[in-house]
C-alpha cells in the first residue's frame, strides 16, 4: 500500500466502481435515492470534519442552501446550465461564507456554536422565503444541466448526474480523508481533547477550527448543488429551514465519525428508512425516523461505525489470543 | 414617520412579544434548572393549541357562559404539564443528564419528530377554529385600527405569569431550593434537597407553560399542522437573545423581538423574519451569554 491507498482509500474506490456499475441497472427512484445520499452524506461528511474536535452545528442547512441556491440562481440568471461549472460555483460561494463566517465562529464553542450556526441558517431561511427574486417560498426549478458538450435528456441526463456526481463526491471524501491523516487533520483530536496544550505545543486552536469550518462549508455546498440538480429544484423549506439541519446531525450521528465513508452509508440508510417509512406508513413517518433517532442515541451513541471498529477490536483480540497457542504447538 | 405608525408598531410589537414571551419562559426555566435546550417544548405549544381548540369547540357546542372557556384553557395546560412532564422527563430524559448537551438536544428533537406525527394521528390534517373567546372579548380601535381585545389581553397574561414566576422563585421555600439545584446541583444535593423531585417539578411547570402559550394561543390562530415546528425556534431565539436560564432574559428577550419584529412588518415586510435572527446572530457575537444571563462562577 502506497502513501495515497489506504484501506479507506481502497473501500472508497471499490464504492465507486460499484456506484457506477450499479446506476445503470437501477430503477430510477432508487437512483435518485442514492444521487440524494450522495448529497446529505457530503454534508454530513462537513459535520464529522467538525464533529472530530467536539463541535457540531445545528445549522449546516446554510452551506447545502448556499450550494443548491446558487446552482439555482445561475441557470435562472446567466442562463448556464453546465453542471461542473454550477457545482464549482456552488462549493466555491459556500465555501466563501464559510470562510468569512469562520472568522467568527472559530471563537465558540459548545452549544454557542451550535446555536450561532442556526442563527445564520435562520437569517438566510428567511432571506430565501421573503425575497420575490429569489423565488419567494415556491422556490426556483432547475432546467436540465448539459456536461460540457454533452447534453443528455431524460433518463440518460439523470445516469450522467450519477456518474459526475458520484465521481465528484469521490474526489470529496479522498481529500477529505487525506486531510483528516495530515498534521492539519490530527490536530482535530487535540483540539477537543485539551486547547491549552495544543496552544502551548505553539499552534493555534482556533486557526486549525476556522481550516475545518471552511471545509465542512466547501463540502455542504458541494452537497446542496447536487441535491438542487438532484430534485430539479429549490426551495427554502426542504434547502434551508432548519429541521433540515436537525436531518444533518441525526445522519451524522447515524454514521459515527470513525470514517470518512461512514455518512455515506448513513445517508443511505436514513433515506432507505425514510423513503420505505414514507411509502409503507405514510401517517407515521416521522414518528418512525424519532424512533430511530432515539434508539441510536440509546443504544449506538458512536454511531454505525461504532459496530466496525468494534469488529476490528474483536478481530485484533482474537489475533492476540490465538497467536500464543500457535507456538506452543510447535 | 408619524406617531400613529409608532403607537400601532408598539401594541402590535407589545402583543407579538407578549406571545413570544408565554412560549419561551418555559423553554428558559427548563433551561435554567436542567440545563438542556427542550426542542419537545414546540411540541408542548402545539399540543397546547390543538387540545385546547378541540376543547373549546365541545364547549361552545355545549353553551355554557363564554368566560369559562379560559378556565378551560388553564385546565388543559394543567393537564398536559402533567402527563408530558411525567413521559418526557422520566420516560426520556432521566437517562440522558450524563450525556453531552448536544446529544440531549438530538434526542428531544427525536421526541420532536415522534410527537409531530402522534399530533396528526389524533388530530389530522385539518385545521381547527375555535374563536369564540376572541369574538366574546371584542374589538378596541388604536389610532384607527382594530385591534382584538384578546390579543390585548395577551399582555396583560405575560405580565402575570412574569410576576407569579418572580414570586414563586424569590418568595417560596420551593423556589429558594431551585435556585440552590441551579447554582450548584451536587451541593443542593448534598443538604438533602431532592434534586429528580425538583427536576420532574421543573419540566411540569415549564411543560405547562409551554401548553399554556399555545392554549391561550389558539382562539387567535387557525390551529394547523406546523406551529410547532416555526414556534420552537423562535422560542430558541428568545432565549438565547435573553440569556439561557433567565427570565428576566426571555422578558427583555421577547420585547427586542417582539417590537424589531412589527417595526419589520409595518415598514419593510421583506424583513421579518431576516431581523429576529439578525438580532440573535448579534447578540451571539457581541454578548455570547445573552443579555441577563445570571453570572457563572468559574468552577476549578
Amino acid at each position: 500500500m502506497t502513501k495515497y491507498m489506504d484501506r479507506t482509500a481502497w473501500a472508497l474506490t471499490i464504492g465507486l466502481a460499484v456506484l457506477i456499475v450499479v446506476n445503470f441497472f437501477v430503477a430510477e427512484w432508487f437512483r435518485t435515492i442514492l444521487l440524494l445520499s450522495l448529497a446529505r452524506g457530503s454534508v454530513a461528511l462537513g459535520l464529522l470534519v467538525l464533529w472530530r474536535c467536539g463541535l457540531i452545528s445545528f445549522g449546516h442547512a446554510l452551506f447545502y442552501g448556499f450550494g443548491a441556491y446558487t446552482v439555482a440562481l445561475i441557470i435562472k440568471y446567466l442562463g448556464i446550465t453546465d453542471a461542473f461549472f454550477t457545482i464549482a460555483c456552488g462549493v466555491i460561494v459556500a465555501g466563501g461564507f464559510a470562510w468569512i463566517l469562520g472568522f467568527l465562529l472559530r471563537r465558540y464553542r459548545g452549544i454557542f456554536f451550535a446555536l450561532l450556526n442556526l442563527a445564520f441558517s435562520m437569517i438566510l431561511y428567511g432571506v430565501l422565503a421573503k425575497l420575490e427574486s429569489l423565488g419567494s417560498t415556491d422556490g426556483i426549478s432547475l432546467e436540465q444541466q448539459t456536461y460540457l458538450w454533452y447534453a443528455p435528456e431524460g433518463v440518460e441526463n439523470k445516469t450522467t448526474l450519477f456518474v459526475v456526481a458520484a465521481v465528484l463526491t469521490w474526489v470529496v471524501a479522498m481529500a477529505v480523508h487525506h486531510y483528516l491523516r495530515s498534521t492539519l487533520g490530527y490536530m482535530t483530536t487535540a483540539v477537543r481533547e485539551n486547547e491549552i496544550r495544543l496552544e502551548y505545543l505553539g499552534y493555534s486552536a482556533e486557526r486549525a477550527i476556522h481550516v475545518k469550518y471552511t471545509i465542512s462549508g466547501l463540502v455542504g455546498g458541494f452537497g446542496g448543488a447536487i441535491a438542487a440538480m438532484t430534485i430539479g429544484h429549490a426551495d427554502p423549506d426542504s434547502m434551508a429551514y432548519w429541521p433540515i439541519s436537525g436531518d444533518f446531525v441525526f445522519i451524522a450521528i447515524l454514521s459515527g465519525t470513525g470514517n470518512v465513508g461512514a455518512p455515506f452509508i448513513g445517508a443511505l440508510l436514513y433515506e432507505l428508512i425514510r423513503t420505505y417509512a414514507f411509502e409503507q406508513f405514510p401517517g407515521i413517518w416521522q414518528l418512525i425516523m424519532g424512533g430511530t433517532l432515539l434508539l441510536i442515541i440509546m443504544f449506538l451513541p458512536n454511531g454505525l461505525w461504532s459496530l466496525v471498529d468494534r469488529w476490528n477490536q474483536r478481530r485484533k483480540e482474537r489475533n492476540r489470543l490465538e497467536a500464543p497457542a500457535e507456538q506452543e504447538k510447535a | 414617520m408619524d406617531t400613529e405608525l409608532v403607537l400601532i408598531i408598539l401594541v402590535d410589537g407589545l402583543v407579538y412579544a407578549s406571545y413570544l414571551f408565554m412560549v419561551s419562559v418555559g423553554l428558559t426555566v427548563i433551561c435554567g434548572v436542567q440545563k438542556i435546550l427542550n426542542v419537545t417544548h414546540g411540541s408542548l405549544y402545539a399540543f397546547g393549541a390543538y387540545l385546547c381548540a378541540t376543547m373549546l369547540i365541545f364547549y361552545a357546542e355545549a353553551g355554557w357562559p363564554g368566560a369559562g372557556a379560559f378556565v378551560i384553557m388553564v385546565l388543559t395546560a394543567i393537564f398536559l404539564g402533567i402527563v408530558f412532564g411525567i413521559v418526557i422527563e422520566r420516560g426520556l430524559l432521566q437517562f440522558l443528564y450524563a450525556e453531552d448537551e448536544h446529544i440531549i438536544v438530538l434526542a428531544t428533537f427525536a421526541a420532536f419528530l415522534i410527537l409531530e406525527d402522534v399530533l396528526l394521528l389524533i388530530w389530522g390534517t385539518n385545521p381547527y377554529i375555535a374563536a369564540e373567546p376572541l369574538a366574546l372579548l371584542g374589538q378596541t380601535d388604536i389610532a384607527e385600527l382594530p385591534f382584538d381585545n384578546y390579543n390585548l389581553s395577551m399582555i396583560a397574561l405575560s405580565a402575570l405569569v412574569a410576576a407569579v414566576l418572580w414570586y414563586g422563585l424569590r418568595r417560596t421555600t420551593f423556589g429558594k431550593m431551585l435556585l440552590a439545584v441551579i447554582y450548584d446541583r451536587e451541593l443542593s444535593q448534598s443538604m438533602g434537597i431532592n434534586v429528580t423531585k425538583i427536576f420532574l417539578l421543573t419540566f411540569m411547570v415549564g411543560s405547562f407553560l409551554g401548553a399554556l402559550g399555545g392554549a391561550y394561543q389558539a382562539p387567535a390562530i387557525s390551529v394547523q399542522p406546523g406551529i410547532g415546528v416555526e414556534v420552537i425556534v423562535l422560542a430558541f431565539a428568545v432565549v438565547v437573545i435573553g440569556g439561557m436560564g433567565s427570565i428576566p432574559g426571555a422578558l427583555i428577550g421577547s420585547l427586542v423581538v417582539g417590537v424589531a419584529r412589527a417595526a419589520a412588518v409595518h415598514l419593510e415586510p421583506v424583513l421579518e423574519l431576516f431581523v429576529i435572527y439578525m438580532i440573535m446572530a448579534i447578540v451571539l457575537i457581541v454578548r455570547p451569554q445573552g443579555l441577563f444571563a445570571p453570572a457563572k462562577a468559574r468552577k476549578i
